[in-house]
């Protein structure tokens, strides 16, 4: 079996995580840029971390057989001054074109505040501009269902994006029909405390189908686990569901969404 | 749409040993609570009453819990007063806050 998880910050994990990933059938990543735990102090900070999107983490991922792909964009962490932020959106165009990137992301909101939805939409405006797939971050815990839908109504207001072009990640079972019935793509992140279990993923798999969703593990410098898709596999497997819906979920849609891109490259 | 191809009788057999075991840490953890000293905050008047949805005869009492501990306003806020969640939107007028709420980890939980 191979999968893809479409969702991973593999700055952040060591070369055992590549190699175990490997071993279970991960054939492609993507890599959305994100807040590394410090606000940065500058612009060039920025400029160097896309640099190592896009130079540096390839190469690691290549060593293992896995092909990488990235995302760019200023986090909603390190949004909330929008003078700084706009600095950072200018770099952005300079690597849009290079291999591996096939988008604008992880942009979204983190406490819904109007600087960050100032910056999210200036920065939707940016995708819309340079034609670019666009991966969204959705807030945590009591923040999702507000900003969920405070982002669904800024990528409506700029009109200029096919919904079909953007996947909203870190869904729950009170935001995926919100996303769904909008027409984006939705993203269940599998985390260990926060956000879905194997088992809820699972869950809402079979109350809301495979239609424009997938699974991924966001794994990062906190507590998370680099293998959580293959884990999904396995509790939908045990649940009795066709290789044909595990492979669905954790295959073909990554691969027919991120193919838009013109850039994925799943081996 | 794939349904759950397991029946009532392959589920309890496959998870009640596991969220038996679930549903005794949610019962030790708001012992727990009450043993311990001080004043706590207000998510465990918002986690109490997310408690009552399990009991209740209806579905869908994961998306009734999530919407339980959600901000419901609407607006958005004048300026981000950090970057960590706490897990529970506060009352309008609370009588605690918690106090790791100016840190978080990527994962957006209050402190690292």
């Amino acid at each position: 079996m191979k999968y893809i998880d479409p969702h991973i910050h593999m700055v952040s994990r060591t070369t055992d995580d590549y190699h175990n990933m490997a071993l279970a059938g991960c054939v492609a990543i993507t890599e959305p840029a994100f807040w590394a735990g410090y606000d940065r102090s500058s612009p060039q900070g920025f400029y160097d971390y896309y640099r190592l999107l896009t130079e540096t983490e390839p190469k690691r991922a290549a060593a293992y057989g896995i092909n990488h792909h990235c995302w760019l964009c200023i986090n909603p962490k390190e949004a909330e001054d929008p003078a700084f932020a706009r600095e950072v959106i200018e770099l952005i165009p300079e690597f849009l074109d290079k291999p591996g990137v096939l988008g604008v992301g992880e942009i979204g909101l983190n406490k819904n505040s109007k600087n960050e939805l100032t910056i999210l939409e200036e920065q939707i405006a940016l995708a819309a501009k340079h034609n670019q797939l666009v991966l969204v971050h959705t807030p945590h815990l009591e923040d999702k269902l507000k900003g969920t839908k405070l982002i669904i109504d800024a990528i409506k207001r700029n009109g200029t994006i096919d919904p079909g072009r953007v996947l909203i990640d870190h869904v729950e079972e009170h935001t995926v029909d919100l996303v769904l019935s909008e027409g984006f793509w939705a993203g269940m992140t599998l985390y260990p405390d926060t956000k879905c279990t194997p088992q809820r993923a699972a869950d809402i798999i079979e109350m809301c189908g495979t239609e424009r969703l997938w699974i991924n593990s966001a794994g990062d410098w906190g507590h998370s686990d680099p293998l959580a898709v293959p884990k999904c596999r396995l509790e939908m497997k045990r649940r009795g569901h066709t290789e044909e819906t595990i492979d669905t979920i954790s295959y073909h849609n990554p691969m027919k969404f991120l193919s838009q891109s013109g850039k994925f490259n799943a081996g | 749409m794939p349904p759950i191809p397991l029946d009532k009788q392959q589920v309890l057999d496959l998870y009640f040993l596991e969220h038996r075991a679930k549903l005794l840490d949610l019962a030790a953890f708001l012992d727990r609570y009450d043993r311990a000293g001080g004043a706590g905050d207000f998510r465990i008047e918002v986690f109490r009453e997310a408690v009552k949805i399990l009991s209740e005869d209806a579905p869908e009492r994961a998306r009734r819990v999530q919407e339980a501990f959600s901000d419901h306003s609407i607006e958005p806020i004048p300026t981000a007063p950090g970057k960590g969640a706490v897990g529970a939107q506060p009352p309008a007028k609370s009588g605690g806050t918690p106090s790791d709420a100016e840190t978080s980890d990527s994962n957006g939980r209050g402190a690292l």
